[in-house]
């Protein structure tokens, strides 16, 4: 990623006609959109604009959204990458079954997933009946929308760490043993090491789709202002008032947010290419 | 795994929302776009008005109904989705239809009842029993008592609550706007989770258990009660709102396709006897309630309804004073 540089790239053929291509669909499908949000939020006066995106209310709900995505992505982390081992690692009946469920969350429809998730957790569902007595509630708070967001981002983190496992040499962590390496010593500097750029792929897949989901949080999430409103709730609040510049400004803060993150993420994970190298 | 099948429902009834409404723009066929809980309503009356239209002129008539959050529907029709005729739960629905130049003038005064074939109002679910003895709006603002009732952001239904509630206390106050703001407030304090929507609201309180009181449309409840009677009451407060359902034919657009005779035709006949015994079977107040057998219309009790236009100057004066952004709603949560 050192400075862009257009050069005629390597002996392969097809390079400018792919390389046009790509930039053609990126830019229709992606930016062309984007700029368009962008655009549209200079409708407003710049006094606006930070009303807007300095309010208590819109404040807090960015915490929240931020917040709550953070921590669901690092959650889906620490369970993602021992699902992807279990799944790698050992061999057992139903494992491709197994290995199958993990998709669920991407192909259930968001809003499926949000009422089912819902009707479990509150405090006369399945789940919540278990937690009320300990005067927990887990739906309408900040809680519930964790788990909407665990359920969200789990593939994302198993589906990127599970082919660098599968490609990694078992020999290493033999060799490690026969070194004298405690166990310990070879998961922490043999094993996790050459995942670690995969891990941060799904951690931050987990986190953008996090940030901007909608459908199967709005369920569980209560909606109550400055306690469980998200961030896009207040965008469809704008869109309702049809006021789609405002709309635009607040998404815009998201998406720059959310970019400087990815971004950050991405020069961690070519610093730890280096660092580690790969599996 | 009722909690399921009840999840599969909700969200088909999500998808198909903004089904595409591709069919060719003969003359033969009628958009009716039209708010969330009316599919059962709004499907009955197209079977009656095709077998209408078919025994008066002779030709078959399509009929498509799209129905979804009034919010987004009026936002639809504004982008661009042809319908011939709204039938919306607000006023400020088709006045937002109508600034934008899709509707003319003057709408309100084309179809009788200013342009209100059926109303409603709002009215209390509570469960078997009434555990918690609430009887009028008062006991919806004590401590410990939790409320269920959509956002009013986002749900049509969730403003006619809000109003209701308000209207509810300038009548006991005699006209005091500063303690009706703080009675809402204090209701809003119970409300543990804002739905987007009115089925929305029915679905946390009926099927999750979440709540001691709906504040739902009169036809919500009465069908939650066919649908599960044994575990729910209704509670009808002693003052509510007379929720008026407008219709209008959208100008701009049945000029274009040539359905202006069809369109007014479809908004005419809902004033028709066997219209109004339809809205009664679904829980409507009919306009005209001569038309209506005397046993349908026992489901709906007495009560003192207040007018939108003679308690807060209409729709226009309403939305932007209350709902808008920055208006009273939203102040009562900007403060603990």
């Amino acid at each position: 990623m050192a400075g862009i540089r257009l050069r005629e790239a390597s002996i392969i053929p097809g390079f400018r006609l792919t390389f046009g291509f790509t930039l053609l669909y990126l830019s229709l499908i992606v930016l062309i959109p984007i700029v368009g949000l962008y655009i549209k939020t200079f409708e407003l006066d710049w006094d606006r604009f930070v009303r807007i995106v300095t309010g208590p209310r819109f404040m807090a709900a960015l915490q929240l959204s931020f917040g709550a995505s953070l921590f669901a992505a690092l959650f889906n982390v620490v369970i993602g990458v021992m699902i992807a081992w279990v799944l790698v690692r050992y061999r057992f009946y139903g494992r491709r079954i197994l290995d199958a469920i993990v998709d669920l969350p991407f192909a259930l429809p968001t809003a499926v997933a949000g009422i089912a998730l819902t009707a479990l957790y509150v405090p006369a569902g399945w789940f919540g009946q278990l937690f009320s007595p300990l005067g927990i509630t887990i739906a309408y708070t900040p809680v519930g929308i964790w788990i909407a967001l665990v359920f969200i981002g789990l593939p994302f983190v198993v589906r990127t760490v599970q082919p660098v496992l599968e490609d990694f040499n078992r020999e290493v962590e033999e060799a490690a043993a026969t070194l004298g390496a405690t166990r310990r010593t070879t998961i922490l500097r043999v094993v996790l090491p050459p995942l670690i750029p995969a891990i941060l792929t799904g951690f931050a897949l987990a986190f953008a789709r996090a940030v901007g989901e909608y459908g199967s949080v709005i369920f569980i999430a209560g909606n109550i202002p400055r306690q469980t409103e998200i961030l896009p709730l207040l965008i469809v609040f704008r869109l309702e008032e049809r006021d789609y510049a405002a709309a635009a400004a607040i998404a815009a803060v998201m998406l720059t947010l959310s970019f400087v993150i990815l971004l950050l993420i991405n020069l961690l994970q070519v610093w730890s290419y280096r660092r580690f190298g790969h599996g | 795994m009722r909690f399921l099948v009840s999840a599969i429902a909700l969200a088909a009834m999500t998808a198909t929302t903004s089904f595409g409404l591709n069919s060719a723009a003969a003359q033969n066929a009628l958009v009716n776009v039209s708010y969330d809980p009316t599919r059962e309503l709004y499907r009955d009356y197209a079977d009656y008005f095709a077998k209408y239209w078919k025994d008066k002129t002779g030709k078959a008539v399509e009929i498509t109904n799209s129905h979804g959050g009034s919010g987004a529907q009026v936002r639809s029709v504004i982008d661009g989705l042809p319908a011939d005729v709204v039938t919306f739960p607000l006023e400020g629905d088709i006045l937002a239809i109508e600034q934008k130049g899709l509707i003319s003038a003057g709408w309100k005064d084309k179809f009788p009842d200013a342009s209100s074939p059926y109303t409603s109002t709002i009215v209390f679910l509570v469960r078997k029993g009434n555990p918690k003895k609430i009887k009028d709006w008062d006991d919806l603002a004590k401590r410990g008592i939790s409320v269920i009732t959509p956002n009013p952001k986002t749900s049509g239904g969730a403003r006619w609550n809000y109003l209701a509630a308000w209207a509810y206390e300038l009548d006991r106050t005699g006209g005091d706007q500063k303690k009706a703001q703080d009675f809402v407030a204090a209701i809003y304090k119970n409300v543990p989770v804002l739905d987007t929507g009115a089925r929305g609201s029915t679905n946390t309180f009926v099927q999750n258990k979440v709540g001691d009181v709906l504040i739902a449309w009169e036809n919500e409840a009465l069908l939650s009660l066919k649908e599960f009677g044994a575990d729910y009451e209704i509670i009808v407060p002693s003052v509510s709102i007379l929720a008026e359902v407008k219709v209008a034919i959208v100008d701009k657009n049945v000029d274009k396709k040539g359905t202006r005779e069809l369109a007014k035709a479809f908004l005419d006949q809902l004033y028709s006897p066997e219209a109004q015994k339809i809205f009664a079977r679904h829980f409507y107040r009919p306009g005209k309630p001569e038309h209506v057998d005397a046993a349908d219309l026992k489901a709906f009790p007495n009560v003192k309804l207040v007018k939108i236009d003679d308690v807060f100057g209409g729709w226009a004066k309403a939305q932007p004073t209350h709902f808008d952004n920055g208006g009273i709603f939203d102040k009562i949560y900007s403060k603990d």
